[in-house]
């Protein structure tokens, strides 16, 4: 018999898979052991009576409650925002898309400090200036500043270094990454089923309300909690145009800069675990919300 | 009835150009064609869903060339239904009477009424996921019937299903057609789904529909 009629028995040898895994498992393990060193770190460099003192102090607790309300605010109108956008841009091909598109990653790209700086300019030109007095008469004629003062909150009287400013500062920056959430979520979902909706007696605006908005939902609570987890984390644009006073326009990362500039680094890591907290508890939240709805 | 006159459309380079063709009032035609010939073009153009640039559309006798989809009075199901994932299968029966604001005891006759008719009365709390393929070319079917048009397009409604429901669908849409007294407009690859379901077979070949014999050759 030639040996070319031989049927081969044995199977080709094939390499093997374990140095892929060993590569990815090694370069995935690094990372989150770098992440889990810090937060370690930081656990072990505070204590239960730091963390005590910390709470106890009026500035701090004013620092939390205006954080969670300021990054609350900033994301419900970055998710506003990004809704329509997002869906434009999935939808619609129009002149000039590719620069709209490139300039709502500006702020992605941008140095967070530069933003506050632009933000900062703005609202020393004439348009700026007018649209400043423009939100103050608006405040005054719904009486926020009334409703204000019943919880203890200075009245607002503009918009730069006042209040409002942290919550600009917050959207201007998370908007951006809720707006590139949204664009990919409306992607993923078939037109032809708003197609279909129309057929059947929809406008646009029905379509998108009845068929597109409910199936877009998990990409709604993903963009809003990223927005949110992104404001909690702003520092920069805030401390240039809301500026870092206490009781007024301090929110956490604030605290954290203004304990490091006095010295101390205990009270500075105290506030930054509250932070980790926080956003551990809206992941938490998000989470079991998308397990229960199937999400995750 | 539906009829195309002298039709126009471009789809990026695809184009067409000069489409003719007519199926009369309550007829079930078969228009059947090489993938990529224009075949669902044609259907999306029909109910107003791509911009035609030359030529009529006319659907029970009026001229809807210019009208939105809302305003043709067709039923259409598209390849693989396209259901909506949020909403059950009674909500998609509903969908249309719903948008037309019909007072809620008429609408549930009607759902009712279709349920019954298409064999999905156990299945209205469902979501479309998990359903059958079979099951949801059915749901699909009676969401683009709910609103009564008087024209039904279908995309390759039976493409995906396996012989044996294939089958059944048949006679289901037969029967439907019979209950409803719709025009039906029924795309296809298969010529023996042709044979089984149409009176008419209509070809697309370059660009011009041409009526060929039931075993679907010129």
């Amino acid at each position: 018999m030639d040996s070319r009629d031989t049927v081969d028995q044995a199977p080709p040898s094939v390499g093997s898979d374990v140095p892929f895994y060993a590569g990815l498992i090694t370069v995935s393990a690094a990372y989150v052991l770098l992440i889990v060193a810090m937060l370690v770190a930081d656990t072990t460099f505070t204590s239960i009576a730091d963390i005590g003192r910390v709470l106890s102090n009026d500035n701090v607790r004013f620092s939390v409650v205006l954080s969670l309300v300021t990054c609350t605010v900033a994301a419900v109108l970055s998710v506003a925002v990004a809704v329509p956008i997002g869906y434009l841009l999935s939808r619609h091909s129009f002149r000039g898309k590719n620069l709209i598109d490139g300039v709502l990653d500006i702020p992605i790209v941008l140095p967070p400090l530069v933003i506050g700086l632009s933000l900062l300019i703005l609202f020393q030109t004439r348009l700026g200036k007018g649209a400043e007095a423009a939100f103050v008469a608006v405040i005054d004629v719904l009486h926020v500043n009334d409703a204000l003062g019943l919880i203890g909150v200075r009245p607002i009287r503009g918009i730069t270094y006042e209040l409002p400013s942290v919550v600009l500062a917050q959207f201007s920056v998370a908007c951006a990454f809720a707006v590139r959430t949204m664009r990919v979520t409306f992607d993923q979902i078939d037109a032809r089923r708003e197609h279909v909706a129309l057929t059947l007696g929809c406008t646009r605006g029905q379509a998108f309300r009845r068929v597109v908005l409910p199936e877009a939902w998990p990409g709604v609570i993903t963009a809003g909690t990223l927005s949110w987890a992104r404001s909690m984390g702003e520092f920069g644009p805030i401390l240039v145009f809301a500026g870092a006073t206490r009781m007024k326009t301090e929110v956490l990362p604030t605290t954290v800069f203004l304990e490091l500039s006095i010295g101390d680094v205990e009270a500075a890591v105290s506030v930054s675990l509250l932070m980790v907290a926080a956003a551990f508890l809206v992941l938490a939240v998000t989470r079991a919300f998308g397990l229960r709805q199937g999400l995750f | 009835m539906i009829a195309v006159e002298n039709l126009a459309l471009r789809a990026g380079d695809f184009t067409l150009s000069d489409v003719s063709f007519r199926v009369a009032a309550g007829g079930y035609a078969a228009l059947m064609g090489r993938t990529g010939s224009g075949k669902t073009s044609l259907l999306e153009a029909i109910c107003g869903l791509r911009a035609v640039v030359g030529g009529r559309v006319i659907v029970q006798e009026r001229d809807v060339t210019g009208a939105k989809p809302a305003a043709r009075g067709v039923g259409y199901v598209p390849q693989d239904g396209a259901l909506f994932r949020t909403i059950t299968v009674a909500g998609h029966l509903s969908f249309a009477l719903e948008v037309r604001k019909w007072e809620p005891d008429r609408t549930a006759r009607r759902v009712g009424e279709l349920a019954e008719l298409l064999g999905i009365s156990h299945l209205m709390r469902r979501t479309p996921h998990g359903l059958s393929g079979g099951e949801r070319q059915r749901v699909a079917l009676g969401r683009a019937l709910s609103a009564r048009p008087g024209v039904l397009l279908l995309d390759e409604p039976l493409s995906a299903l396996d012989d044996d429901t294939r089958k059944q669908m048949y006679s289901l849409l037969k029967r439907v057609q019979e209950h409803e007294h719709v025009t039906v407009l029924h795309v296809t690859h298969s010529r023996s789904e042709a044979r089984a379901l149409a009176d008419v077979v209509l070809r697309l070949v370059e660009g011009q529909v041409m009526e060929a014999t039931p075993d679907g050759s010129d």
